[in-house]
C-alpha cells in the first residue's frame, strides 16, 4: 500500500535538519498547520500528513473498525514514520492528535523522539475526580452538527477532496475542502476523540515532552493541561495568551515561539 | 382590466396627491440603526478572541439576555450548546480563519429560559488597510421551520435506508427460500448409469424466479434408468407447483410402469384433473428409458414426447439426428392425449434433450450444448462421444 499516497503525506522544509511531524486533529486537516510550517522550514524536515478519513487522504482505505479506537490513527502516524524511515522526529499533535502522538510514540519509541501537545485533552467527558468539560450527551450534541453541517462535503466532491499527489492544488481547491470530510467518517473520528479516554497512557511517556494551552478554550480547559503536564513525568506546560482551541491559528506567533524554542532545547 | 386611453402612471411616481409622498417620507424614517437594533436576523460583532462588542435587539431578543450581560461580558461560543462549541472550536473557527468568511453552518444557541433556537449562522473577518484582521461580523437567522424541515427529511431518510435494508434482506431471504425450493425440483446429482457418461446443465433464468423446467435420471430396476425432462408453462409459484406435481407423478408412475407412454399419460390425467375450470396447466416433456445391455455395451432408448422438441441424437460419425416425435400433444390439456414414441441406440452416440428456454441464455461452462430444435448448434467435429463404442443403428 502507497501509505504516502494513503495519509497524504507532504515533506517540505531542510532535509538536513531534524524531522518535526505536524498531525492535524479532529475537524480539519493538515492546512491546520500553515502558519506553523513557514516558522520551521529553515531549520527542520516538516512532513505533515491527514488521517484517513480527513482531508485529503484516500478514503477507500478507511474503515470503521481500524479508526474506531485511537490505536487506528496511531497506526497510521507510525505508518507515515516507517514509510518515510523516520528516527527520533519530533511528533508535534493538535488536539486529539497529542493523545495519538503519546500513543504512537508507545508503539514506535525508536520513531519518535519527542512530543509536542497543542491544546491535549486525555478525556473529553467528565469523570470521577476529573473535569474534562464535556457529558456524554455533549457529545451527541457534537454529532447532530456534524450531521447539519457537511460543510461544502458531497459525494461528488469527494474524488476531488481526495489526495492526488499529481496534481498541483489551486489555492481555491485547498479552501474549498479543507475542513470537507466524508459525514460518516467525520462521525466515526469524532466518536473515536470524544469518548476515549488515554489517561493511562499518559505516565508511560518516556521522551521530552512540551504541553501547549491555551487560557480559554472550550474543549481542553486548563484544568486539562494541568493533568496533562502532571500525569507525564518531566513535560514543560506553556500556557498561550490565546482563546479558542487552535492556538497555532488565534496566535501562531506565540505558539511558534514555543514550539521552537522547545525544539531548539532538543538539539 | 379596461383598455385605456393616454399613459399609465408610473408605480414608482409619487403621485401628485401629498398622501404616498407622506407615507414614503415615514418609511424612509427606518434609521441604519433602527434597522440594525430590528432587523428580523441576529447582527453580532465579536473582537477576533470571539469577545462579543455589539449586538442587536432581535438577537438579544432571541437570547432573553440585556445588553449589559452580553457585551463585553461573553464570547460568542457563550452563546452556543455545548456541541456547537464543539463544532465552533473543530470546524468554524478554522474555517473562518482560513477563509475569513463562512456561512449559512446550522446551530442551536442557548435561550435564558433553557430552550434552544436553531440558526444559520455566517460570519465574515473586518480587515484593516494591511490586511489584518479587525473583528467578526456575524448574523444569525432563526432556523426553526428549517430545522424543523431537515429534520424531517432526515428521519425520513433514515427510515427509508431502515425499509432499504429490511427490503434487501427479505429479497435475500425469498431468494434463499426459492433456491431450496428450486432445488427440492431438481436432482442433485445424476446417478451413474453403467456405459453412460451424463451431464446436465440448468440455468435459472432469475434468482427471484422459480423456473418452470425440470429433468431427472433415476433408476428404475436393477437394469434400466428412466429419464424425463420438461417444461411447464409460466414461471413463478404456480409453475414450480406444476413441476413439483409433475416431477413426482413421473417418478411413481415409472416405478410403476416404466413404458415411456404409460407414464406421460399418468402425468396427463393427474395435470387435466387437477388443473379443471379456469386455471388450466399443462406442460412440454420427453419420457424415456435407458437400457444399457453390458454383453454389447449398447444403451437402448425408448422415448415419449408430449408436445417437446424432438431429442437429438449426435453419432460418432459427427451425424446428428433428430429422434422424431410427431403428433405428441401437450401434456395436460386434454382428458386424453396421443403420445409419439421413438427410439434408438446409443452405439457411441450423444443424446440430447433440452427446453426451448435453455437456448436464449448461454452461459461459457455448459458441459453440453443447448441444444434445442437445430442442427446448427451441435458442434463439429463431435466431441469424443460418451457411451458405447459400437456403430450406430437407427431404428
Amino acid at each position: 500500500m502507497d501509505i504516502a499516497r494513503r495519509n497524504n503525506v507532504t515533506e517540505t522544509g531542510n532535509p538536513d535538519g531534524p524531522t518535526v511531524v505536524l498531525a492535524h486533529g479532529f475537524g480539519c486537516d493538515q492546512n491546520m498547520w500553515r502558519l506553523t510550517v513557514p516558522a520551521l522550514v529553515a531549520e527542520y524536515r516538516v512532513v505533515l500528513f491527514d488521517y484517513v478519513g480527513s482531508g485529503r487522504s484516500d478514503l477507500s482505505a478507511f474503515s470503521e473498525d481500524r479508526y474506531a479506537s485511537l490505536e487506528g490513527y496511531a497506526q497510521d502516524a507510525v505508518e507515515v514514520a516507517e514509510t518515510l524511515d523516520l528516527r527520533d522526529a519530533v511528533f508535534v499533535g493538535h488536539s486529539v492528535s497529542a493523545m495519538i502522538g503519546v500513543l504512537a510514540a508507545g508503539m514506535a519509541p525508536e520513531r519518535f523522539g519527542a512530543l509536542v501537545m497543542v491544546a491535549p485533552s486525555p478525556r473529553y467527558i467528565d469523570d470521577e475526580g476529573y473535569r474534562g468539560g464535556f457529558s456524554a450527551q455533549d457529545i451527541d450534541e457534537l454529532l447532530e452538527s456534524l450531521e447539519s453541517n457537511y460543510l461544502g462535503w458531497s459525494a461528488a466532491m469527494a474524488p476531488v477532496i481526495m489526495g492526488n499527489g499529481d496534481r498541483p492544488e489551486l489555492g481555491e481547491e485547498l479552501t474549498s475542502s479543507f475542513c470537507a470530510t466524508a459525514p460518516d467518517m467525520a462521525r466515526v473520528f469524532a466518536r473515536t476523540t470524544f469518548l476515549s479516554d488515554s489517561r493511562d497512557a499518559l505516565a508511560g511517556v518516556a521522551v521530552p515532552t512540551l504541553v501547549l494551552e491555551c487560557t480559554q478554550d472550550v474543549i481542553a480547559p486548563r484544568e486539562v493541561g494541568a493533568f496533562v503536564h502532571k500525569a507525564i513525568p518531566g513535560s514543560t506546560l506553556v500556557t498561550l495568551d490565546a482563546t479558542g482551541h487552535c492556538p497555532h491559528l488565534s496566535a501562531p506567533e506565540a505558539t511558534n515561539a514555543a514550539i521552537t524554542e522547545f525544539l531548539a532545547g532538543l538539539r | 382590466m379596461t383598455a385605456r386611453a393616454g399613459s399609465q402612471p408610473d408605480p414608482y411616481e409619487t403621485g401628485d396627491d401629498g398622501t404616498s409622498n407622506a407615507m414614503f417620507a415615514a418609511l424612509l424614517e427606518d434609521s441604519a440603526e433602527e434597522l440594525y437594533e430590528s432587523a428580523p436576523c441576529g447582527y453580532l460583532s465579536t473582537l477576533m478572541d470571539g469577545t462579543i462588542a455589539k449586538i442587536n435587539l432581535t438577537l438579544l431578543d432571541w437570547l432573553g439576555m440585556e445588553r449589559e450581560a452580553v457585551v463585553g461580558r461573553m464570547r460568542f461560543t457563550d452563546l452556543l450548546t455545548m456541541g456547537g462549541k464543539l463544532y465552533h472550536e473543530t470546524h468554524f473557527a478554522p474555517l473562518l480563519r482560513m477563509r475569513n468568511e463562512i456561512s449559512g453552518i446550522a446551530l442551536e444557541i442557548r435561550q435564558a429560559d433553557g430552550d434552544r433556537r436553531p440558526v444559520l449562522v455566517s460570519s465574515a473577518v473586518k480587515l484593516s488597510g494591511n490586511g489584518e484582521p479587525l473583528l467578526i461580523r456575524t448574523t444569525l437567522f432563526d432556523a426553526r421551520d428549517r430545522r424543523a424541515y431537515e429534520e424531517e427529511l432526515l428521519r425520513e431518510r433514515k427510515a427509508a435506508e431502515e425499509a432499504r435494508r429490511e427490503a434487501e434482506a427479505d429479497r435475500a431471504r425469498l431468494q434463499d427460500a426459492l433456491a431450496a425450493l428450486q432445488q427440492s425440483l431438481l436432482p442433485t446429482t445424476l446417478p451413474p448409469v453403467p456405459g453412460l457418461e451424463t451431464a446436465a446443465y440448468y440455468r435459472a433464468a432469475s434468482p427471484d424466479q422459480l423456473g418452470g423446467d425440470f429433468y431427472d435420471l433415476f433408476p428404475v430396476d436393477g437394469k434400466s434408468f428412466a429419464f424425463f425432462l420438461g417444461d411447464v408453462c409460466g414461471k413463478g409459484p404456480q409453475a414450480a407447483a406444476v413441476t413439483s406435481l409433475t416431477r413426482y407423478t413421473l417418478r411413481a408412475a415409472a416405478l410403476h410402469d416404466p413404458d415411456p407412454v404409460s407414464a406421460l399419460s399418468t402425468l396427463n390425467t393427474v395435470l387435466h384433473e387437477r388443473y379443471t375450470g379456469g386455471d388450466p396447466r399443462y406442460c412440454t416433456a420427453v419420457f424415456g428409458i435407458l437400457e444399457p445391455d453390458p454383453a454389447t455395451g449398447e444403451t437402448a432408448v425408448r422415448l415419449a414426447s408430449g408436445g417437446h422438441p424432438p431429442a437429438l441424437v449426435l453419432r460418432a460419425d459427427g451425424r446428428v439426428d433428430f429422434l422424431p416425435t410427431p403428433g405428441g400433444v401437450l401434456v395436460g390439456i386434454l382428458p386424453s392425449a396421443p403420445f409419439a414414441t421413438a427410439s434408438t441406440t446409443l452405439a457411441p452416440a450423444t443424446l440430447s434433450c433440452s427446453t426451448p428456454t435453455a437456448s436464449p441464455r448461454p452461459a461459457p461452462d455448459r458441459t453440453a450444448p443447448p441444444c434445442t430444435a437445430t442442427r446448427r448448434c451441435v458442434p463439429s467435429p463431435p466431441p469424443t462421444p460418451a457411451g458405447p463404442r459400437t456403430p450406430s443403428s437407427r431404428p
